[in-house]
């Protein structure tokens, strides 16, 4: 059988970076290929070049047997080629069949486009409305829009780019039942993820990469999660330690925590109330976009409340700023790591004066430390193993995982009395998310009263002691995690609140 | 053909090769802009860049043209790196000269030390209100700066003429629109004898050095340069937007106040409706040829007053239009800003040429 698409010896080289060396690998009709690999692997890479972003140096890519060079996404898709991206490029103030429209050519977007979207995702179970405006669709509906809009050009190949990590388990089992029926259909599917046990349930077919080579291929079904994981980072994982279950006094108090936005598409938060305790873990599960981005600016200070609504041990914080709060000892790390976390052109050690100035004593009367900063930023780049040339790389220069180290370590060396971190391991490879996780049980362990917001519920299982749902800006009474299943989970996820109650 | 590349970092080489590149640049167009004009070029260019530097009248006019270009430039660039575009510095001279010169003629004859250091505090004071004016209006209406700031040039050009006329009227001066000369405790002590530069100089030189600490060891030059950076990265550390805007305007319009006092009461003496000659505008070219920076403000403050001073020369020797000139220094800012691309891209082969490559290669 001429494989569908098969790679050859391909290298692609950056200035200072080989992100592929000598890859080779075949992806069979009917098949849900994984593409695994730690953050820099180069899977990024290799399918820009699959979809005409770049163009391979050496080697060659063969699509049935032919010489496959496409010069642009154009010609991709024109041979079959679909691509859902993890971050989705979609207009929010236009409506589904807009944006479906606004990708397809120009001969394909007629005014048959709303009736073909509907036929469309009822076949593949994608329930959509191409009249609703995109901005008013959940995460998950938003996906569906980039699949359909590939599926409408009939692909012989869909490559998937993380796709699940923003959706619920429900959304998650859709998906899957899509992906699976595209596959009987013939249609080949390069599945990228970090979730081991997905790709497990799903893919027939597995290629590891690790630093732009081909380490290794299997068939995922016949591999342990851990066995896979070991081969993608190349190293023996420590076991996950048990969430230290004590707990002590209430450090972090929400009462009745309310910030209405006047934002667009944002999401007010309505009567919070949820109490952090010192020692514990409390995760904070949601789907994208249900409030997670507007309580943790409102517990960093970046949103003001009434003082009241906010108590840092005992104290009312809930007026006070960012600056004020880390002084007192609240500490957050937000998701969004370049541009809010970090500033992109600053170096490592310019970046230690962001938070840490007050705490770590950065900054005298306003004169900078610059010794003292450099003194931090080589101690944090040491002790969280941040792979960069040094302190005075621009942050924007490191990897998404090696950044993410960084900057979680930056607010955990600070020793916080509480720490607030969004998605902490999101697009982290499996050993840094594993030892990300790890620290922030020890800060736990410490006495810090750590709130993990994340959309991974695998990872807040493992590291939580407690656990809380947000939905439309409600957060749901926190519950022991060792009594809460996944399903009791994704129904409160999904705003039934009453369901699980 | 060829195309842009990013580049994984900001080129160290291109960032301060590409002042010196803009210069090279200007100067060759000039020298075609002068050829159709039917001046000899390479005569006119050596007017303006080599003759001021051949004699001690002009040496010294360098630092009288250099030291407002240099106060206001610095001021710029401070809130230029926190991406707080006031555009209105002239206006902000004029009213510090407006300001400090009222000061002065409202004590007139009378002398004392603190006469200067008064007409000083109220032309920078002055300046900053008139600054503040659009920074408020951005905080409270989120209304552009650039726009607001620079229309207020032209209300304060008018109240410099409405005063002029009206009450700081010289009275002995037969109606014509110009205020007294200022006495001799409100006029500025000369730092070489003989010629018109003055102790502006001085605070020029020390506002550099005040900038430069600002900006490379505090918290306030660092907040400035983070907001500008990632102005969301500079919420989370806890600097907010308001503060910042207000700082960085009151702080330009404050030295572009001073320098409009030093002006009414340096070289100028009296406050006439032709006191403005462009310095504010012109400073902001200085502060993008002198890549924001302190010290490279003041080595662009002084190129650019040798333009000034050796465009005067070519005007008179060469009978070029003003207009030439003016052409002539925009041409500077138009390459600087253009050679500033390629700190930040490189050229590379085309797309077309790369795919002809692998079909080859692939062949």
């Amino acid at each position: 059988m001429t494989a569908l698409l098969s790679i050859r010896g391909v290298t692609k080289r950056f200035p200072g970076v080989i992100a592929n060396a000598d890859v080779s690998f075949d992806v069979q009709p009917g098949e849900i290929h994984a593409l695994l690999g730690e953050n820099g692997a180069g899977k990024s890479t290799l399918v820009k070049m699959i979809y005409g972003v770049q163009r391979p140096d050496e080697g060659t890519m063969f699509w049935n047997g032919a010489p496959f060079a496409p010069g642009s996404p154009g010609e991709a898709r024109a041979a079959g080629v679909g691509l859902v991206f993890q971050h989705f490029s979609l207009f929010e103030a236009l409506t589904v069949a807009e944006n479906v429209a606004l990708g397809l050519p120009a001969e394909q977007a007629g005014r048959d486009l709303p009736e073909r979207i509907r036929r469309v995702s009822a076949e593949y179970g994608l329930p959509l409305d191409p009249a609703r405006q995109v901005g008013q669709l959940s995460v998950g509906e938003r996906q569906r829009v980039e699949i359909v809009r590939c599926l409408l050009q009939s692909p012989r190949l869909l490559i998937m780019d993380e796709p699940t990590s923003v959706l619920t388990p429900q959304e998650v089992e859709t998906l899957f039942l899509t992906l699976r029926k595209l596959r009987e259909e013939g249609v080949a599917i390069l599945y990228i993820s970090h979730k081991l046990e997905e790709i497990r349930a799903l893919c027939t077919a597995a290629t590891v990469l690790r630093g732009g080579k081909v380490v290794g291929a299997c068939d995922p079904r016949e591999e342990t999660a851990r066995g896979l994981a070991e081969m993608m980072i190349g190293r023996e994982l420590a076991p996950p330690g048990a969430p230290s279950g004590t707990s002590g006094a209430a450090r972090l108090t929400l009462t009745g925590l309310t910030a209405i936005t006047t934002a667009q598409f944002g999401v007010s938060l309505r009567d919070i109330s949820v109490e952090l305790r010192a020692g514990e873990v409390l995760g904070v599960a949601g789907v994208a976009g249900n409030g997670q981005d507007e309580l943790v600016a409102v517990l960093a200070g970046e949103t003001p409340v009434s003082p009241a609504m906010i108590q840092l041990d005992g104290r009312h914080v809930g007026g006070l700023g960012p600056t004020q709060r880390r002084r007192l000892g609240l500490n957050v790390a937000p998701e969004e790591r370049l541009g809010h976390a970090a500033a992109p052109e600053m170096s490592l050690t310019d970046n230690t004066f962001l938070s840490a100035r007050t705490r770590m004593r950065l900054a005298l009367r306003g004169f900078l430390r610059l010794g003292a900063a450099r003194g931090y930023a080589a101690k944090v780049i040491e002790d969280f193993d941040v792979r960069t040339p040094g302190i005075h790389a621009p942050a924007g220069s490191l990897s998404g995982g090696n950044l993410q180290k960084y900057v979680i370590g930056r607010e955990i060396l600070q020793a916080p009395g509480v720490l607030v971190v969004s998605q902490p391991t999101w697009g982290v490879d499996a050993g840094a998310a594993q030892a990300i996780r790890q620290a922030l049980r020890d800060l736990a362990a410490a006495g810090t009263a750590v709130m993990v917001v994340s959309q991974d519920l695998d990872e807040l299982m493992e590291i939580s002691n407690r656990f809380a749902v947000i939905a439309g800006g409600r957060l749901s009474a926190p519950r022991p995690a060792g009594e809460t299943s996944v399903e009791e989970i994704g129904l409160l996820m999904g705003g039934k609140a009453d369901a699980a109650a | 053909m060829l195309r842009l590349e990013r580049r994984k970092e900001r080129s160290r080489v291109m960032t301060w090769a590409g002042p010196l590149l803009a210069v090279a640049l200007t100067m060759i167009f000039g020298m075609i802009l002068f050829a159709v004009l039917g001046k000899d070029p390479v005569r006119t260019i050596l007017i303006i860049f080599w003759e001021p530097l051949t004699n001690d009248f002009s040496r010294s006019e360098l630092l009288v043209k250099g030291t407002p270009l240099c106060l206001i430039a610095v001021g710029l660039a401070l809130g230029f790196r926190a991406g707080v575009w006031n555009i209105g510095a002239e206006g902000q001279f004029i009213v510090g000269a407006i300001a400090g010169g009222a000061a002065g003629l409202a004590v007139y004859d009378t002398a004392g030390i603190w006469v200067l250091p008064m007409m000083c505090l109220a032309g920078a004071a002055a300046g900053a209100a008139w600054a503040l004016i659009p920074a408020l209006l951005r905080i409270r209406f989120n209304a552009n700066e650039i726009l607001v700031s620079l229309m207020l040039v032209y209300v304060a050009g008018l109240w410099l003429s409405a005063l002029v006329t009206g009450p700081l009227r010289d009275p002995d001066g037969f109606n014509f629109p110009e205020s007294r000369i200022f006495h001799d405790s409100a006029t500025l002590p000369i730092l070489i004898q003989g010629t018109r530069a003055h102790v502006g100089a001085l605070a020029a030189l020390a506002a550099v050095v005040l900038a430069w600490i600002a900006l490379e060891r505090h918290e306030y030059g660092f907040s400035l340069k983070l907001f500008g950076q990632a102005p969301r990265a500079a919420r989370f550390a806890g600097y907010r937007e308001a503060r910042v805007v207000m700082l960085s305007m009151a702080v330009s319009g404050g030295l572009a106040g001073l320098a409009g006092t030093f002006e009414a009461a340096g070289p100028v003496g009296q406050l006439v409706p032709a006191l403005p000659v462009g310095y504010g505008f012109t400073a902001i070219i200085v502060a993008f040829l002198g890549r924001l920076h302190p010290g490279g403000v003041l080595l662009a403050s002084a190129l650019m007053a040798l333009t000034y001073i050796g465009g005067e020369g070519a005007q008179l020797e060469m009978r070029l239009p003003a207009a030439a000139i003016s052409v002539f220094q925009g041409m500077l800012l138009f390459f600087l800003l253009g050679m500033d691309v390629f700190s930040r891209y490189r050229l590379a082969p085309s797309k077309a040429r790369l795919a002809r490559r692998a079909q080859g290669g692939a062949a």
